[in-house]
């Protein structure tokens, strides 16, 4: 009996019409692979965020209440004295001087500020086209609204000029998940450019190009970071510094990715099938499309997903040492300025929210480039439990 | 072997000249003139030139970077000496020998990064055999998914955090910095245990990180040879378990982290530079932040100069140790 069982499944399931092609085949695996997917979800709900990122947030990244100023993130009540709602409710602010001078903000519980899905707020473009005063929720005003009283919905607190950190984060958000795909890109085509020039000209060309990578890349990359910052000037307006800090990081980045294009070139070039193609009369434009690129193309995914952390982290590191996006603007680097004065920082620790975001989307990349490694890996045997 | 260490330390003295090319080309492409952070309107225009003319600054970049070579000191012998003499030149910013002030802040850095890989290496290393030997049962996946967490936490996203923590809410530690400020009333233990304090944040935060990577790179090194036939015969003719795996396995699966070790050389330099500017730890990473800044050049590039020997050297001595503990890798 076991032995009639132990036909080969293969032998059953015979392959009906082509076969699955090699990306196919990564497709399935990815599908599989357990964290590859979970950072694949994470992912796509932070780019959500970066679609609908004003249409989310409550408030426009800029608009401040400088009486919120530090403000805890608000408490959202389903109950109170008068009784329980369906409909939850936030409670207005006042600001009040203490016996010492000190401004102090106190929540007046006696009215209540109900949040309102789809309600009117802030003016913004919905999806970059659409105007529309319509965002996700907001709270309704108090009665006395006006220069002292402040209804708000802070759901991570406020910053220092009492805008609503959570809003910024949305907002925030278009730089850091864009930086590491313009920054990649931007390496990719790069290091394809002298990776595969390097690579296919050879002699004397190559020697210079390969020097030139090793010497980028034997300056500290922190510091040569740092460096290329200061080519561009301090004032500029944030798209400029945006692009500036791509560049900044993409001429970081590419000597890595180049140099191994260009050892994958060579070794591809001299395999057996590539000479048999060449022996079969095919013309050079088709066999580097069809037999040299998808050979590299595994390794380049999987080092390009890879590689965008650096970018979010560098990106991040800049504007955190004031370098980089420049306030107003919000970025999650920048954000986390103000949590730079640790003595106080126990007086507002939510400003280290922007911080879980980078954290996020670093983990993100990595867990994607993770899976993307065990799916287009050839030597893996798919569908075996290893 | 000598012939081979000396043509190394050639090819790499010419690939380091041209490091500095490159890094003196983006220097001078920065706009602004350097030294003119700290010029005021009440100083003469006299005084200015003076200074330029002191630091060199009014002549042509080219002969700029000649003479901090130290070229223009062999062709006259009144020109300011330079590397290949063995001075680093003077710093714009500071007023002093660049080599006073890089050995003022050297030493911060450099007990920051030893510490730190000491830990690492001692901890990522039995970890990643311990995840290996027990590969996709709970500990392995407990180490990896840590691992995980390490690789992706932001260094400056988890030293504020710490510092929140232990620092601003439960205030054991120190808000960052070096010392404190009634450090020299200490004593020597007193001070010592304040230098310790001040460490225990950014020391935690690197060893952190760096562990992800090398338990990583451990385990897959361990689970790969002990997939090789020599570790199936060793358990066919029944040896123990143990002896299988630290007599036969790891000094296999140790040899590929010997070239990792040469990076870490080159790490002690600048590897914790924007930790040190996040935490105001007052080591190289402020310092060449505070050069740039000043656009103090013979302070910049005397700090990528350093930089880059120190990774041709991690680098070359790597290879050379693979050699010593690898009798199947020779340089002949």
């Amino acid at each position: 009996m076991p032995e009639a069982t132990a036909i080969p499944p293969i032998l059953e399931v015979a392959p009906k019409g082509r076969p699955d092609s090699p990306m196919s085949i990564a497709y399935r695996a990815f599908r599989r692979h357990r964290i590859g997917m979970l950072g694949f979800w994470l992912l796509m709900a932070l780019y959500l965020l970066v679609i609908l990122g004003d249409f989310i947030a409550p408030y426009d990244p800029d608009n401040q209440v400088r009486e919120l100023q530090w403000s805890p993130p608000t408490g959202i009540h389903f109950s109170d004295a008068a009784g329980t709602s369906i409909r939850p409710f936030v409670y207005p602010y006042r600001n009040e001087i203490d016996e010492n001078f000190n401004v102090k903000q106190v929540q007046d519980r006696t009215q209540r500020c109900y949040v309102r899905f789809f309600t009117q707020g802030d003016e913004h473009r919905f999806l970059g086209i659409l105007p529309t005063k319509v965002r996700l929720f907001g709270v309704d005003k108090p009665v006395n609204a006006g220069t002292e009283n402040f209804a708000r919905i802070y759901l991570m607190g406020a910053d220092i000029s009492g805008r609503d950190i959570f809003s910024r984060i949305c907002y925030g958000s278009r730089i850091s998940m864009t930086i590491g795909l313009i920054g990649s890109s931007l390496v990719l085509v790069i290091g394809l450019l002298i990776g595969g020039i390097s690579g296919y000209v050879g002699g004397m060309t190559d020697n210079i190009l390969q020097r030139l990578c090793e010497a980028v890349m034997l300056l500290p990359g922190f510091y040569l970071l740092l460096m290329l910052r200061f080519v561009f000037p301090s004032d500029m307006d944030s798209v400029t510094v945006y692009f500036a800090v791509v560049t900044i990081l993409a001429l970081v980045g590419w000597p890595g990715l180049a140099r191994v294009i260009r050892g994958m070139v060579l070794s591809i070039r001299g395999r057996d099938y590539i000479q048999a193609a060449r022996a079969v009369g095919i013309s050079p434009l088709p066999i580097i499309i069809r037999h040299v690129l998808p050979n590299t193309m595994g390794y380049v995914i999987v080092s390009v997903t890879l590689s965008i952390p650096g970018y979010i982290l560098g990106e991040s590191a800049l504007s955190l040492l004031g370098l980089g996006i420049m306030e107003p603007t919000p970025s999650w680097g920048n954000m986390l300025q103000n949590a730079m004065d640790i003595v106080e920082l126990d007086q507002h620790p939510w400003v280290l929210w922007p911080g879980l975001f980078i954290f996020l989307a670093v983990m993100g990349f990595n867990m994607v480039g993770d899976g993307l490694r065990d799916a287009l890996d050839p030597k893996q045997v798919h569908g075996a439990k290893q | 072997m000598r012939a081979y260490i000396i043509r190394r330390l050639f090819f790499a003295s010419i690939l380091i000249l041209l490091s500095t090319v490159v890094s003196f080309a983006i220097l001078k492409l920065s706009p602004g003139k350097a030294g003119r952070e700290d010029i005021n309107p009440r100083m003469s225009q006299e005084y200015v030139l003076q200074q330029e003319r002191l630091f060199g600054l009014n002549r042509s970049p080219v002969t700029q970077y000649f003479t901090w070579l130290g070229v223009m000191h062999c062709v006259k012998a009144e020109e300011p000496r330079g590397i290949l003499q063995g001075d680093l030149g003077l710093s714009i910013k500071y007023k002093q020998p660049v080599s006073t002030v890089i050995v003022s802040r050297l030493p911060a850095t450099l007990w920051l990064n030893v510490i730190t890989i000491l830990f690492t290496w001692f901890v990522a290393i039995p970890l990643g055999i311990w995840a290996a030997v027990r590969q996709y049962r709970w500990p392995d996946k407990l180490l990896s998914g840590m691992s995980f967490t390490g690789m992706s936490m932001p260094s400056f996203f988890m030293a504020l955090i710490l510092l929140w923590i232990f620092a601003s809410h439960l205030q054991w530690l120190p808000p960052g910095g070096l010392r404190s400020l009634d450090h020299s009333e200490l004593g020597f233990w007193g001070g010592m245990l304040d230098f310790a304090k001040h460490l225990i944040v950014p020391v935690v935060v690197l060893t952190f990180g760096a562990l992800a990577g090398l338990q990583r790179i451990t385990r897959g090194n361990m689970l790969e040879v002990l997939r090789e036939q020599y570790i199936t015969t060793a358990r066919a003719k029944g040896l123990s378990e143990s002896r299988v795996i630290y007599k036969h396995a790891l000094r296999n699966a140790i040899n590929p982290l010997v070239t990792i070790l040469g990076f870490e050389f080159a790490g002690l330099f600048g590897g914790a530079a924007l930790l040190e500017n996040v935490i105001n730890y007052p080591g190289m990473g402020q310092l060449i932040l505070e050069a740039l800044r000043a656009k103090d050049q013979s302070l910049v590039m005397s700090t990528f100069l350093i930089g880059s020997v120190m990774l041709v050297l991690g680098n070359l001595f790597a290879e050379l140790l693979l050699a010593w503990v690898d009798p199947r890798v020779s340089y002949a």
